[in-house]
């Protein structure tokens, strides 16, 4: 961990010095990192640009295509959502920002089994990672967004976390003069909009691609770059045993759906119903969303309410029994592929070797040291635990 | 005509010729490693499985690569999975053929594909093996043939989520569920004798899955014949929710043609059509149509279905005051709608056909192949060009050949770095800050040194 972060570390200060020093706001004209210029937008080039997939559904195996990306946002725009993204000016107590809870440190999460609220009160479900984002059609654990715009709405109207309101919002970055300049710069001049904070945002939030893992080497062909043990939890994990691959599909590492699994919350809290509150299917009681495992590595602690805290316990999870966590007098309809494997403590073992081999950051932003507002941006320190 | 199939068999000829001019054939004996062989094999080699028992499992993330089985004196090369070992065969490549195994006592499953188009599995003995006997799932383009699969608790052959696939000719027996063909279009299930499985045929949607449509598969001329196994699926599998003793299932499946089978012997019904209420208990899916459109049944053979059916069956031939179960069963809901065909209805015993129509069509005989001509198109990964994908896949995220990017040109690089690929190879495992202009690029320290070095020189022979 440490080993890897520090490189980084260099990097991303040796990055963010030059627009210290530069007291004048100007938008990126580049596309950032892994993004093609084309007809005025930016396009991402992968290793998986150039493969398929059935329907064009990004699911498959080592060489398919990905799910189609957010992508074609300008230069300008995925800049400006940069500085947004940092910028607490978008809470009402000028002292959250999207970063609070997707720090880039942590895989873009904030390390927490339940993210912290404005009033410092836990909140009940763990911040997901914002890598790869940009190519989930639903967004929440309980997919309750169908667009990154939408999605964003929640946190940063709603009243346990940023609690601003729209026309606040508005307000707040039409009186700054910075930005009054850079939503021309990245917006024709046209006046600025809360659409325009929105797509921003989801411009920067589709950056951030992750598919330059040594996973990702392996599939395109060099098979040397993985450990034997790394390959063989590669094989337990897309065996029909352990069945991972059957949700956490690749090269996403999610199928995208909602599935019934059955984890269990926190000590002493209610079962989450997840999907079935927004939906009043009962079916879908303790239905979530199948996360992405890319960068899992980063991102403890795990599942829905961060109720696992290594990789380890959270594997372990499913070879504990079809329903073994799943309160007494609950029924779920678990999904069919939660069943016994049986798997042994070294196969576990071997799953971890694997799902570490998905963990790549190469394409980290520039993490800005100062932001628009004048304000102090937001969790854009690079941590070494 | 004359002139038309000479030109064919040369294309046809040519295809086949071009990857076996490089060609090794591999030999693995008793007591060597089936993997081993794979790990030093190229696209268009052939493995030589010779008669002994291989405890392994093998995966096969290379394109073109084929094993094969050798049997001699009726000696075969078993797989032995021993109760413990999870899959047999795991292929991602494309173009694979695994032919002339045994394969037993996995776990897991025998064969079982995550993506790769253009698959040949065929000649296979299957026995015994834990969840699915063949098991291609993300495939286009491939031919399940002459594989003989027992005592396996879901589908013996089980066609999940792909396109263009042929199973003929397959004798399934003992299973759960005998040939599956779930969330897949253009299917063809010819010429196959289902016998003995708790269900022979299956042609499902199942909800909850990312691709969402089955559509266009024929079950045609097949033997489904005595479907009365108890079902021994595991608790929660779909198919342990499948009532013992059906010849054919359709379940929320679209244009779907049943001609020219034996269907007999299958104590609960010979055909059921159904939608997604069939499956109890199972989270529900809005992007899963669950209405089985467009049925045509034409002539099939059919006796001797229905002796003793279960339950819910049974319940609804009552009131058509009949005890037994039918030929054929159109459960209640969509199934019984006007959208559905079939010919010469009066031959069967059935119930919920009153409504369908007429078929117009009466055979489908100028439909030999669900295959795709000449193949599925593929990105064909070799060492030949991998480094090329490295340099796409990577590189040129960052780095286009005469125009800025976040990275400087390929030119600017190749000018900076003219005969010293090793000085690329080295500042790239630990970047530093070169030009006040641009950021510094991300470390590639992952990279092995002999990779930075292979895809720096790559990079200075690019043109383009």
């Amino acid at each position: 961990m440490q080993r890897r972060l520090r490189p980084l570390l260099l990097w991303v200060i040796g990055m963010a010095l030059p627009l210290a020093a530069d007291a004048e706001w100007r938008l990126s004209d580049i596309c950032p990192a892994g993004f093609h210029s084309r007809d005025g937008g930016c396009y991402l080039q992968s290793f998986y640009s150039g493969y398929a997939s059935l329907q064009e559904s990004g699911v498959g195996g080592l060489k398919t295509g990905m799910p189609p990306l957010r992508e074609g946002f300008t230069a300008q725009q995925i800049d400006l959502g940069r500085l947004l993204f940092f910028d607490p000016l978008l809470s009402v107590d000028g002292d959250m920002a999207c970063s609070s809870c997707h720090q880039p440190a942590r895989g873009f999460t904030d390390g927490l089994a339940g993210s912290v609220g404005r009033h410092g009160e836990a909140m009940h479900r763990s911040a997901p990672t914002l890598w790869n984002v940009g190519f989930l059609r639903e967004l929440f654990w309980d997919a309750r967004a169908k667009s990154l715009e939408e999605q964003m709405k929640g946190p940063l109207f709603s009243q346990e976390e940023m609690a601003n309101t729209p026309a606040q919002l508005l307000k707040s970055l039409q009186d700054n003069a910075n930005y009054e300049e850079l939503f021309k710069q990245a917006f024709n001049d046209e006046p600025l909009s809360l659409g325009q904070v929105y797509t921003a945002l989801a411009a920067f939030q589709s950056s951030l691609v992750s598919l330059g893992s040594r996973y990702d080497l392996y599939a395109n062909g060099f098979h040397e770059v993985l450990t034997q043990p790394e390959i063989e939890g590669m094989n337990v994990f897309r065996s029909f045993v352990a069945r991972c691959a059957e949700c956490h599909t690749p090269p996403a590492f999610t199928n995208q759906q909602i599935a019934v699994i059955g984890t269990p919350e926190p000590e002493g809290a209610a079962l989450d119903p997840g999907v079935q509150a927004i939906t009043g299917d009962a079916s879908q009681r303790g239905g979530f969303r199948v996360p992405t495992l890319r960068n899992i590595e980063l991102t403890a602690p795990y599942m829905h309410s961060g109720r696992f805290k290594t990789l380890r316990e959270t594997v372990a999870f499913y070879t504990g029994g079809r329903g073994h966590a799943v309160p007494k007098g609950e029924h779920l309809s678990l999904h069919w592929h939660i069943w016994e494997p049986d798997l042994t403590d070294h196969e576990l073992d071997l799953l971890v070797a694997f799902l570490k081999t998905l963990t790549d950051q190469s394409f980290m932003p520039v993490l800005p040291a100062k932001v628009p507002s004048g304000l102090t941006p937001v969790a854009t320190q690079i941590l070494t635990h | 005509m004359t002139k038309i199939i000479p030109l064919g068999l040369l294309w046809l000829s040519l295809l086949v010729a071009a990857p076996s001019l490089m060609a090794a054939e591999i030999s693995v004996k008793d007591g060597e490693s089936i993997q081993g062989a794979v790990n030093k094999a190229e696209t268009g080699d052939v493995i030589l499985v010779y008669p002994g028992t291989y405890k392994e499992s093998v995966y096969v993330d290379k394109d073109g690569i084929t094993i094969r089985g050798v049997v001699q004196d009726g000696e075969w090369p078993v797989m032995e999975g021993e109760g413990k070992r999870n899959d047999a065969i795991l292929y991602s490549g494309n173009d694979f053929t695994v032919e002339w195994l045994t394969i037993t006592h996995y776990k897991g499953n025998a064969i079982m594909g995550q993506a790769g188009n253009n698959f040949v599995i065929r000649y296979n003995r299957v026995i015994d093996t834990g969840v699915y006997g063949i098991f291609p799932q993300f495939g286009k383009n491939g031919l399940i043939e002459y594989n003989v699969l027992s005592g396996i608790e879901d589908a013996a052959i089980y066609v999940g989520m792909c396109d263009n696939v042929d199973v003929r000719h397959n004798e399934v027996f003992d299973n759960v569920a005998g040939i599956e063909i779930e969330n897949t279009r253009h299917a063809l299930v010819e010429n196959n004798y289902a016998h003995d499985n708790t269900a022979g045929l299956l042609v499902f949607i199942t909800p909850g899955l990312p691709i969402k449509t089955t559509f266009d598969v024929i079950l045609r001329n097949n033997f489904v014949v005595n479907n009365n196994t108890a079902n021994f699926g595991a608790p929660g599998s779909i198919v342990s929710k499948v009532p013992a003793g059906i010849g054919i299932v359709v379940m929320a499946a679209d244009d779907v043609v049943v001609e020219g089978n034996i269907v007999s012997g299958n104590k609960t019904a010979g055909i059921v059509v159904t939608d997604l209420a069939f499956i109890t208990d199972i989270s529900s899916d809005p992007e899963s149509e669950p209405n089985p459109d467009r049925m045509v049944f034409l002539d099939n053979l059919m006796f001797d279905n229905g002796a003793d059916p279960v339950a819910d069956v049974k319940a609804l031939m009552l009131t058509q005051f009949s005890r037994s179960g039918p030929d054929i069963l159109a459960n209640l809901g969509s199934a019984q709608e006007p959208d559905n065909c079939i010919i010469n209805r009066e031959r069967y015993t059935s119930f919920g056909v009153k409504k369908w129509s007429e078929c117009e069509r009466k055979d489908t005989a100028d439909i030999t192949t669900m295959r795709i001509p000449g193949g599925a198109p593929n990105e064909v990964v070799t060492t030949e060009n991998r480094t090329k994908l490295l340099y796409q896949g990577i590189c040129a995220g960052c780095h286009a050949y005469n125009m800025r990017m976040i990275g400087p040109p390929t030119l600017t690089v190749q000018a900076l770095y003219r005969n010293d690929p090793q000085g690329i190879a080295d500042y790239i495992a630990a970047p530093h800050k070169v030009r006040t202009d641009y950021p510094a690029m991300p470390p590639q320290g992952h990279l092995s040194p002999d990779l930075r070095r292979e895809v720096a020189e790559f990079m200075l022979n690019v043109t383009k």
